[in-house]
């Protein structure tokens, strides 16, 4: 508990501007709601033949999981606020017109007689009988739209459109349960205080109602305006993905080393390419040996001052294994140094974008560094177990041991490549569930042995000092085993589009924070 | 003051009001009795336009009440319904303001004219803040005539004022309005298929059947001679039947 208010404490400006964003997110898209769903209600209330039609549509709209609907607003109206606004709107659109509608029809119909026997004109009779009568009624439609609202909000972050979603998803993203606390507990205490807020309106009678109701329309545009201000133009905007923004060898790294001053959006990992393809965001944090740094020609910033970590891919095998199996580290070691930066990042351009089976790749890869060998016939009896990851990278390197493995041995190889990170791989690994798995020394150093920020300190963040440091400390303390590294390096990265870091002369993560500090 | 000649209504699938003619005169009190679906309620809101006749015509001094907006003519004629229509939403004094607010009367002399007819309902004033569902029946019935006659209309038009009272309260409270000096000097049109209703407030009474008049007259002049069978069975029947 003590963490979590500490967290909040150090990062209190960041949660206050998220919140703001939140609510303006929330707003914002209420209010374009509330100016088309409310019309709209009074208008199938007044023709009830397009009721039905104009309800089912907005049903239909509102059962569209939410990160289906952003996916489907991506293509349309890119990343940012855009997207996540939209969505918003379409969700806060139903409970709107159906209460509209509910609550004009619900009005007696005696009333309205009443109201046309006194002399009201159809417009007297909306404005001095239904909306006053409907109001409870549309309040409660309001009230549920805000409330879904400031839930479906957090999904903003994932699109970099900002909000306590940021908090959330990279909290996730780090298993960092403070960060994750810091944004869900503000997003729920919000949607209380404005579902509290909004019942003591609803609640209200006769005048006061109508007095609340107005004061709530003033309201609005105000609490929106916290979306709708303009920021500070930024020379050039970066989108992080969550993991990256919040891990300690990501942008905060950055930060300490370079003095990098970037407002950062957060986004999804995947999305992050798509985004800086399309301009919306000009830096993104990436992964080196991606294969899209090639699909979308973009450049990757030198990390001149080392901030971060060598990251140099091996494989860790337990000591068990390969003592059973003598032949074993000598084969896979024949991959040692042969998986450069440039060969794997093509490796996962060939898969990643050109859509190709990690099957052939691995085996077109291993024939043209003469490691290619049709696996001897006969039963295989003994069985080794790969582990990997989930991501494009670790999928070829199993399929690559596999038919290294199967070719030059008489070893039978299991691939799982379903592990969904560096915790469980390592878990597998630990309890014997898995023999050998891909991992990189900076994840190896900074994810599982964690050591103290001394230790850190002294240790130089050379590819050698780290690898060495990494492959003691798993022998010692968890009997595994790191084989030679494969050759790559698949480090964190800036990556901006090419043509636009040639015009401004950035080569260089200083180059980089001269040009944005000029 | 109101002449109504040949007024004919028809719906989809029926003749609701079929070639009605009658005149009212001023300050009269003309009672439409007849059953339920008998066209009575029809012809009352053909007379203030919230329904459109399909052929004949209504003058009301001579002119054409086609020839003005429905709301515009509507706010000239004082209009009671049962339990007195008044929207939950405005206090008692709100409802009285209701008419002279739309024709634009100044808050002076709203209040003033407020307070006139609170004393001459004998409501009393503590109830000018209260909303309809804290007052009683007969206090929502008096509210919905004071709004009725706020602007001192001409011709009031009352549906089954007194349709939601029980019978002693509904006795007692048309006693005591129809009392009154505002109500007499008013021409009034009411439906009703209350018989002793009819009786006591009528100056005369026309009673319907399908959608015609069978009768018209003073009371007495159709319980002495009813014109038809069918008169004399519905004044005879006491108390009258139920909704046919």
């Amino acid at each position: 508990m003590n963490d979590f208010f500490a967290f909040v404490r150090e990062h209190s400006s960041k949660l206050i501007e998220q919140t703001l964003t939140h609510i303006g997110l929330t707003f914002v898209s209420l209010l374009a709601a509330l100016l088309i769903g409310v019309p709209l209600g009074i208008v199938i209330a007044r023709r009830r033949r397009l009721a039905s039609g104009i309800l089912a549509l907005a049903g239909v709209l509102q059962t569209i999981p939410s990160v289906a609907l952003l996916g489907f607003l991506i293509p349309l109206l890119g990343i940012g606020a855009g997207p996540a606004l939209v969505a918003l709107f379409l969700y806060a659109l139903l409970p709107i017109i159906r209460n509209t509608y509910v609550g004009i029809t619900g009005v007696s119909p005696l009333l309205k007689e009443a109201a046309q026997g006194v002399g009201m004109t159809d417009r007297q009779i909306l404005t001095k009988v239904e909306l006053p009568l409907a109001l409870p009624v549309i309040f409660a439609g309001i009230r549920t739209a805000t409330v879904i609202n400031v839930g479906v909000a957090t999904l903003a972050a994932y699109v970099a459109a900002g909000g306590l979603g940021e908090f959330i998803f990279s909290g996730i993203a780090l298993s960092n349960v403070n960060m994750m606390l810091a944004g869900a507990i503000p997003a729920a205490l919000l949607a209380v205080l404005f579902d509290f807020l909004l019942a003591q309106l609803q609640q209200l009678s006769g005048k006061r109602l109508r007095v609340g109701a107005l004061a709530f329309l003033l309201l609005t545009p105000f609490l929106s305006a916290f979306y709708l201000l303009p920021g500070r133009e930024d020379k050039l905007i970066a989108g992080f993905a969550h993991e990256f923004y919040g891990r300690s060898d990501g942008y905060p790294g950055l930060q300490k080393t370079y003095g990098l001053l970037l407002r950062p959006r957060l986004i999804d990992q995947n999305l992050m390419y798509e985004a800086i393809h399309r301009k919306q965001v000009d830096i993104i944090s990436g992964y080196s040996t991606d294969g899209r740094i090639k699909a979308y020609d973009l450049v990757v910033l030198d990390d001149n001052r080392h901030a971060f970590p060598p990251y140099d891919a091996a494989l860790v095998v337990r000591q068990a294994t390969l003592n059973r199996y003598v032949d074993l580290a000598t084969t896979l070691n024949l991959l040692a140094g042969k998986l450069t930066d440039s060969v794997m990042t093509a490796l996962n351009y060939q898969v990643d974008y050109q859509k190709k089976s990690t099957e052939d790749v691995a085996q077109n890869f291993l024939k043209q560094v003469g490691l290619y060998k049709r696996p001897a016939p006969g039963e295989r009896t003994e069985t080794i177990v790969m582990g990997t990851k989930v991501f494009t990278e670790q999928y070829i390197l199993a399929e690559l041991c596999r038919q290294l493995v199967e070719g030059q041995t008489a070893l039978r190889v299991v691939t799982r490549t379903g592990l969904g990170g560096t915790q469980i791989c390592f878990d597998a690994l630990r309890t014997g569930s898995t023999d050998f798995s891909p991992e990189y020394t900076g994840t190896g150093l900074l994810v599982v042995l964690q050591p103290s920020a001394d230790t850190l300190r002294a240790l130089p963040m050379q590819p050698d000092s780290v690898y060495q440091f990494v492959r003691q400390q798993y022998v010692t303390n968890y009997k595994l085993d790191w084989l030679k590294p494969l050759g790559f390096n698949n480090s964190y990265c800036l990556m901006m589009r090419r043509e636009q870091a040639q015009k401004l002369g950035i080569r260089s993560i200083d180059d980089l924070t001269r040009f944005l500090s000029k | 003051m109101i002449e109504i000649s040949n007024l004919t209504k028809r719906f989809q699938t029926h003749t609701a009001v079929d070639h009605v003619s009658l005149n009212i005169n001023k300050g009269e009190t003309l009672v439409l009795l007849g059953t339920s679906g008998c066209g009575k309620t029809t012809t009352l809101k053909m007379i203030n336009r919230l329904i459109e006749p399909t052929s004949g015509e209504i003058r009301i001094d001579g002119i054409d009440v086609r020839q003005q907006p429905g709301p515009e003519l509507r706010r000239r004629m004082g209009y009671v319904i049962q339990d007195g229509g008044l929207f939950p939403h405005y206090s008692v004094a709100e409802a009285i303001a209701t008419v002279p607010r739309l024709v634009g009367w100044t808050s002076e002399q709203i209040v003033h004219r407020t307070q006139e007819l609170m004393t001459k309902l004998q409501l009393p004033t503590t109830l000018l803040n209260r909303y309809p569902s804290e007052l009683s029946g007969g206090q929502r019935q008096r509210v919905g005539l004071a709004r009725a006659l706020a602007t001192h209309p001409p011709v009031v038009l009352m549906d089954e004022p007194f349709g939601a009272l029980d019978p002693f309260t509904r006795r007692h409270v048309r006693r005591e309005l129809f009392g009154l000096n505002e109500l007499k000097e008013t021409t009034v049109v009411l439906v009703t298929h209350d018989v002793n209703e009819a009786l006591e407030l009528a100056d005369r009474i026309a009673l319907m059947d399908k959608g015609r008049i069978v009768q018209i007259g003073p009371p007495d002049e159709l319980l002495t001679h009813p014109a038809t069978d069918f008169v004399r069975e519905f004044l005879d029947d006491k108390p009258h039947r139920p909704h046919e």
